[in-house]
Order: C-alpha cells, then sequence, then structure tokens
C-alpha cells in the first residue's frame, strides 16, 4: 500500500526472506504458544482446540516447536550482528519512561534496533535454546522415558518458565509493534518511510542515506 | 468412565469443585497387603488381567522371579522380589505387591493437565479416565512412586484402578477376592489400619521388632497400604521410597506459577493496550518526514 505512494523514496528495512522467516515464526509460535498454553493452565485448556483438541495438541506441539526453531535460526542468524548492545542503548533503556509516555524526541540516536528490541532478541535466543533441550526432555512419546525422573521434572519446570518469559516478550513485541505505526507494514512489505527511520532508528537512517549515496 | 454412583473429591485441570453432594455419606477405603503373609504366588496378577481384561506381551527370563519385569500399560500391578540377607545372615524373601498407592494427595492428579482424566472419589481411590487422557506423560513426573505407564497401543496412562469398578458395587478387588493366604484385605481404611496395628504387634512378639504399617505421611497417607516386617527400612522391599512426596519441582510447577504467571501474562496485555488508549499511536508526522528530507540532502550535500 504505502510502496505505490511514496515509490523511489522508501528504505527497505526487511528483506523479503527475512520476512517470509517472521510470519513463519509467527504462524509456528501461534500453533506452540496455543497448545502449550492449554496445558499449562486449565483456564486456558480451550486453546487445545486450535490444533485439534488436547491429544493433537500433545502430538504435535513438539513438532510445531521444532518448525519454529528451524525457521527461527536464520532468522536470529541475520540479526545477530544488529542487536550487539551499543552504549547509547544504556541510555534509552534508562530513558524507557520517555518512550513508553511518546516523548521520543527526547531519546538518543539509535542503530537498526532499539535497546528493548535488542533485549528481547536475547531473551529469545536464551528462551529458544531452553525450550529446546528441555521439550526433548519432556518429549513423552520418543524421548522422556530414556531420562532419569528428576531430569525429566527439572525440564518440565525450565519449559514452562522459558515459555513463560517468552511469550510474555511476545505480548511486549506485539504491544510494540501495534503501537509504533509503520512497524507491522514494513514487516509486511518490507519498507519504511524515511521520516519512520529517521524517527525511530536514526543512526540506520544515516547508515542508509549514507550507502545510498554511494551508489 | 465416570460412577455415578461414586461422587469425586478431585478432579484433573479443573477450577470449579468437583461433583461432591453426598460427601461424607462414603467413607475412606484401603487396600491392607501385608506383605509377611505374601507366598509370591502371583494370583493378585492373574486376578487382575482377568477382571481388567488385560494380556501384556509374553515377556522374556531374565533370571528373576519378577514376571513381567515393570509395570506397564497392560499389567497394573507386578509382585516384586527382593532377596535380603538379615543381621543373622538369614536369606529374607522379601516381596511386594507394587502398584498405584492411591495417594490422598496424588500426584499424578496435581501435575495432569487434561480436564477429567485424572479424578480422586470420595472413598480416596485415585482412578484414570483415559478417555480424557492426553498422553503428556505428566502424571509420571508427579507420581512419587513411579507407577502410572503410558500403553504403547493407544499413547494413554494406565495404572490400578483399586478396581473402583468393583468398588462401587459393594466388592472388593479382584486381588483382593483372589489372594489365597489373606495377605491382601480391603475396607475402610479405618478398619484397615487397626487390623494392621493387630498384625504388627503380632509381628513384633515374633522378632520383629521394626515391624509397622507403611502409610506415608509425605503423600496425605495412602489407600494401599502395606504391612512391613522392617518398616524402618522400606527401601529393602525393591526400593520402595522412605518418605515419598510430590517433588518440589510438580509443585512449583503446578503449584504457583500457574496463577502467577497468567496474571503477568494478562497485566502484561491491558499493559500494553492501556497504554496505547492513553499516549495514543506512534506516528510518524509530516514533519518527521520533513526533517528525514532535510538531513538526507545534507549528507548528501
Amino acid at each position: 500500500m504505502a510502496d505505490k505512494s511514496h515509490g523511489p523514496d522508501l528504505i527497505l528495512r526487511h528483506e523479503p526472506r527475512d520476512r517470509v522467516l517472521h510470519w513463519l515464526i509467527v504462524i509456528a509460535f501461534v500453533g506452540a504458544a496455543a497448545s502449550g498454553m492449554a496445558l499449562f493452565h486449565p483456564a486456558l485448556y480451550w486453546l487445545s482446540n486450535l490444533l485439534g483438541g488436547g491429544r493433537w495438541s500433545v502430538i504435535l506441539h513438539p513438532f510445531v516447536g521444532i518448525a519454529m526453531m528451524l525457521f527461527w535460526v536464520p532468522f536470529a542468524r541475520m540479526a545477530w550482528s544488529e542487536n550487539r548492545l551499543q552504549p547509547y542503548d544504556r541510555r534509552w533503556l534508562s530513558q524507557i519512561g520517555d518512550v513508553v509516555a511518546n516523548r521520543d524526541d527526547r531519546l538518543p540516536d539509535i542503530g537498526k534496533y532499539n535497546a528493548g528490541q535488542k533485549l528481547l532478541y536475547y531473551v529469545m535466543v536464551a528462551c529458544m535454546i531452553v525450550l529446546l533441550l528441555s521439550g526433548i526432555v519432556i518429549w513423552r512419546r520418543y524421548f522422556a522415558a530414556s531420562f532419569p525422573i528428576g531430569v525429566v521434572r527439572l525440564a518440565g519446570v525450565a519449559h514452562a518458565v522459558a515459555a513463560f518469559v517468552l511469550v510474555l516478550g511476545i505480548v511486549v513485541h506485539v504491544s510494540a509493534a501495534v503501537w509504533v505505526k509503520g512497524s507491522i507494514s514494513s514487516m509486511m512489505g518490507g519498507k519504511v518511510t524515511p521520516g519512520w527511520a529517521w524517527k525511530h532508528h536514526r543512526l540506520w537512517f544515516r547508515e542508509r542515506i549514507r550507502s545510498q549515496g554511494t551508489r | 468412565m465416570a460412577l455415578q454412583s461414586l461422587d469425586i473429591r478431585r478432579r484433573s485441570a479443573t477450577t470449579t469443585p468437583a461433583p461432591m453432594v453426598r460427601d461424607g455419606a462414603t467413607p475412606d477405603v484401603a487396600k491392607l497387603i501385608d506383605t509377611t503373609k505374601c507366598i509370591g504366588c502371583k494370583a493378585c496378577q492373574a486376578a487382575c488381567m482377568e477382571w481388567n481384561d488385560l494380556r501384556d506381551d509374553i515377556g522374556k527370563n531374565t533370571g528373576v522371579y519378577d514376571n513381567p519385569l515393570d509395570l506397564s500399560g497392560q499389567s497394573w500391578t507386578v509382585m516384586r522380589f527382593a532377596e535380603y540377607e538379615n543381621e543373622k545372615g538369614d536369606l529374607e524373601w522379601l516381596i511386594r505387591k507394587d502398584g498405584c498407592m492411591h495417594c490422598e494427595d496424588p500426584g499424578c492428579l496435581k501435575a495432569c493437565p487434561a480436564p477429567g482424566a485424572i479424578v480422586q472419589y470420595a472413598n480416596g481411590i485415585v482412578d484414570f479416565h483415559e478417555e480424557n487422557c492426553i498422553g503428556c506423560g505428566y502424571c509420571i513426573a508427579g507420581c512419587p512412586f513411579n507407577v502410572p505407564r503410558i500403553s504403547k497401543k493407544d499413547q494413554k496412562a494406565y495404572k490400578c484402578t483399586l478396581c473402583s469398578d468393583r468398588v462401587a458395587v459393594g466388592l472388593e478387588p479382584a486381588c483382593v477376592k483372589t489372594c489365597p493366604t489373606g495377605a491382601i484385605t480391603f475396607g475402610t481404611k479405618e478398619r484397615m489400619q487397626s487390623d494392621a496395628a493387630e498384625r504388627v504387634e503380632q509381628l513384633k512378639t515374633r522378632g520383629f521388632a521394626n515391624a509397622g504399617l507403611y502409610d506415608p505421611a509425605g503423600v496425605g497417607g495412602t489407600h494401599v497400604m502395606y504391612v512391613l516386617h522392617h518398616a524402618d527400612r522400606p527401601g529393602l522391599y525393591s526400593g520402595l521410597p522412605a518418605d515419598p512426596k510430590v517433588s518440589p519441582l510438580v509443585r512449583v510447577w503446578k503449584g504457583a506459577t500457574k496463577p502467577l504467571a497468567l496474571g503477568a501474562l494478562v497485566l502484561a496485555a491491558v499493559f500494553g493496550f492501556v497504554n496505547y488508549v492513553r499516549t495514543g499511536p506512534k506516528e510518524v508526522e509530516p514533519e518527521d518526514e520533513l526533517a528525514a528530507q532535510r538531513e538526507k540532502e545534507q549528507i548528501h550535500g
């Protein structure tokens, strides 16, 4: 939509490959989170209907989780270098009150991702590793019987805690995406306006403009 | 297969009260297994197979009397034979009929995420309702006695039902009915405790100074109890745990974590929504586009 009205001015933020990976991760996440949360709290058991009931949730959940992992690994590798913490990230975080209150003009200039996005990135890395390892241990059909019961119990708790942290992170991620206008369309069509880049990620904006100039 | 003649005291993954209008009318029941009278004939295993229509796969002889070697989806009780050399250097053959202990505070039920897959009847019997079982195996993690088994046939969890179907119509469990030495008895828990006390006194006069009743308090007591010659060392009986408890990890996982985590997720979502409505969206204004344009021109000279 925005692509056509603005034309050549727009800045590419997400490569096609990354957009595809992102939305594949989203689909797998919804399936894994719904079936997993259904087993976590009885108040959420109705979520098991998404994958076709309790039994189907138990059968499919590990495979959906592994699919999510397969899409996520190349995505995370792509985003690795842009997510290294920089000195200005600390300042950005200390001004989180200004972020929440929409006083963006007071925030320091930052790179392609803000400190919140970077923290979410590392939280996701940690959670995905814990989820994969603990998930294998509690995969009753194929693996759980090969582990001592103490390890299975520990893995059950670790899986629940990591999943909770991940889902909490995704709640923040989705809230922020809805809140910061232009984010969702950038993940759909790949592009942002120069004003969007200038306002939210000024150092990245400058970098992109400079690289355009050398072309 | 809920037995409507039996009220339900607890129901897995259920946050509202279980049907219990007749609560108080049903006494707690218990099975008492007197290991000192057991001759290891396995009639109880055969009776269990027969009543419950179970036929396990033919196994392999592993050189011990235990047959089958372990509990399974098809074998809900097995006799475990332990050879113990006592202080006098004599051999004692300690035989224990293993199976579900029907805990008053059942770890399996606590861990189970499927509504109504595990219930505890008003009489204390803990029963699996396989039609609601989703095969996740959490009951295995919850059990302090290593009892539930997932069947390879249908991926559902099975264990001793304490013949809840027989008990519901006033019959004793099949293993009790068949035991030729009277080592297994069944009745109200109170009656079984007093019978056990009598038997323990007898055993003490016959040289078993540490004889006692196994009714572990860590799980709130059990509805299957043992009379042991060596109640001070239950581990002698093929690893019967001395102080079984639902693992603290399972308590954390299926206890406080659940409401706290759910609450935190709801709070985060509500905060995100409220803040959005309060501060409005983060929009890019025309002046941002102008500023970007100016900076772009500067950079490119």
